[in-house]
């Protein structure tokens, strides 16, 4: 298709000058010095630095502490990206049986979008502190001795609960809309077939709305790798001990506290890496996308 | 609709209700949690179970939050941690609007040397999140001489390849007849731009605007790494200093009413308006 378009040359640059200045300032020139820190060993006074080629991604990755950090993140990476989608999906197909009302639903449902990830992180942390929290009292009356400041798998249960909490609602919106987008004429085959309800969802519905499904899978991911940054940092502190340190909160860690430069750019770029990685997959994915429709 | 076959029967559509009023309680319960433990005193929350209903304290907690109770914690008030967070969250949806509206266009409506590796310049930013590139970008803050400020805070968030590409997307369903009309009536690219065009993008800025407002509000990472002074602190910021250096003396019922007020706006933001916020949310994302 050939556009009519406006014969400026010199325009358009300055249209896309304030964008591109942006990008270039705090994108790609640290981006571009990250991936050049990573190969380089400061000295304690970081006076000088020395090119050590793949040495900082060698020692990051037989570091124990990454390994950890590593595990730590595909554990609650799995939790967060699959738990929200299970309870979003659930709560769509019931909201589809509801006739009315459901906009009322729908307006709740939606509140934990508008929480910061940290607010989130700190509302659980309230409600489950050991010490005050109104639902660790009930566990304790129970005999179980409730403490996420020191146990670690209690730690990784409350910033789970936390992320998984702040995400339904994203999920639940997405879900909706795919029930919708699902041709009526083909439900009511099936309904005048004979086939239940549930058969009719397993049968129909739900490979119907694997594009959905992927594409949450994906967001549910980066959101779990990246923005649950502000949980961990409100609620944990990456501990007790190191049970609740994400790869993006070791890399916060090693290049602000501890202040280990060549690391925390070995660390960046392995993380670059997966981003474009799952970027890359998404795009493939929606590229599919557009065949189907 | 009722002599469909799919129309629910009265069983299902009563267990429909019922699902949904779990699920709604369980995603609001935390939200109405902080908000009665911001209206009870400090020895209420501290002795649980808390009561489930509104308390007598409230509105002395929120007079005493916004008359200076915050300052004794925080070292800022409560109205400067506001001011800071509003500004941050609308400059950044204003500034993400504006740059990614005027690149689409110039990508769109021009035709110029290189227009494309301009485009995927932009488009490959969606790989470089804040989180991957921590170090290197406060570097580039410290030499700027960014930290501690307002541009600093705003600036690096405002590029937006996500908002680029849905203006993008949205100017090239722009009938060519409109633009063809336009220019043979005599209009540049600004009266084009002005009378055609951004009359016919309120929806979709309505749509960006709340949901780059919600991103602003809620950012963490960003003001903690570039702000040291607790004048500069975003709310989000500022409540967690709160518990994080929390102790014996430490009033929580002031602690709840800053959590409050760090939820609402953004929650009445997204309540009002949703119809844009859901359309912009599920359209652009697809």
């Amino acid at each position: 298709m050939q556009r009519t378009v406006f014969p400026h040359k010199v325009l358009p640059w300055l249209l896309l000058a304030p964008q591109l200045a942006v990008t270039l300032i705090f994108f790609y020139w640290p981006a571009g010095q990250a991936f050049r820190q990573s190969t380089l060993r400061e000295d304690p006074f970081g006076l000088s630095s020395t090119f050590v080629g793949l040495a900082n991604f060698r020692r990051v990755l037989s570091d124990p502490s990454y390994l950890n950090a590593l595990q730590v993140t595909v554990v609650f990476s799995l939790f967060v990206a699959f738990l929200p989608m299970v309870i979003a999906l659930f709560l769509a197909v019931q909201a589809e049986k509801i006739v009315r009302g459901r906009g009322v639903y729908r307006t709740l449902m939606i509140w934990p979008y508008a929480v910061a990830t940290a607010i989130a992180g700190m509302l659980w942390l309230f409600m489950f502190n050991p010490s005050f929290g109104t639902l660790a009292w009930p566990l304790r009356q129970m005999g179980i001795n409730w403490n996420p400041l020191l146990n670690s798998s209690h730690a990784m249960i409350l910033v789970v609960a936390a992320a998984t909490w702040k995400q339904i609602s994203y999920n639940f919106l997405f879900f909706v809309a795919g029930l919708q987008a699902i041709p009526r004429s083909l439900l009511e085959a099936a309904a005048i077939d004979g086939a239940s309800r549930r058969h009719a969802f397993w049968t129909i519905v739900f490979p119907l709305l694997a594009p959905t499904t992927f594409f949450l899978l994906v967001v549910n991911t980066v959101y779990a790798l990246f923005d649950t940054f502000g949980i961990i940092h409100a609620v944990t502190g990456g501990g007790p001990g190191k049970a609740t340190e994400t790869l993006v909160y070791k890399v916060y860690n090693d290049g602000f506290v501890n202040l280990n430069m060549g690391d925390s750019a070995a660390q960046s770029v392995i993380l670059m890496v997966i981003v474009i990685a799952l970027t890359a997959f998404q795009f493939r994915y929606i590229e599919r996308r557009v065949h189907y429709g | 609709m009722a002599e469909s076959p799919l129309a629910p029967r009265g069983a299902t559509r009563i267990w429909g209700h019922l699902w949904m009023i779990l699920g709604v309680f369980v995603v609001v319960f935390p939200v109405y949690y902080v908000f009665i433990a911001s209206t009870h005193s400090t020895q209420t929350i501290l002795r649980p179970p808390l009561p489930l209903l509104p308390g007598p304290e409230g509105v002395a907690n929120y007079r005493d939050a916004f008359s200076g109770g915050i300052d004794r914690i925080g070292g800022v008030s409560l109205w400067r941690l506001l001011g800071n967070t509003a500004l941050i969250a609308v400059g950044i949806a204003v500034g993400k609007i504006a740059i990614s509206m005027a690149s689409a266009y110039a990508i769109v409506f021009f035709r110029f040397p290189l227009r494309m590796a301009a485009f995927w310049l932009i488009f490959i930013t969606l790989m470089l999140p804040v989180e991957v590139r921590i170090q290197p970008t406060y570097k580039v803050m410290v030499d700027l001489g960014l930290i501690d400020t307002y541009a600093g805070l705003i600036l690096p968030l405002i590029a937006s390849a996500t908002a680029t590409l849905l203006f993008r997307q949205f100017f090239m369903t722009i009938p060519d007849e409109l633009l063809e009309a336009a220019r043979v009536d005599g209009a540049g690219p600004w009266r084009f731009f002005r009378d055609i065009l951004w009359p016919l993008s309120l929806t979709n800025v309505a749509a960006i605007f709340v949901i780059q407002f919600i991103y602003g509000w809620t950012q963490y990472l960003w003001p903690l790494l570039v702000t040291n002074s607790n004048e500069m602190n975003t709310i989000v910021i500022a409540l967690r200093k709160m518990i994080s250096f929390a102790d014996a003396e430490t009033p929580w019922n002031l602690v709840m009413v800053t959590s409050v007020l760090a939820i609402l706006p953004p929650l009445l933001v997204v309540v009002l308006m949703q119809r844009w916020f859901v359309k912009g949310l599920v359209e652009t994302e697809k």
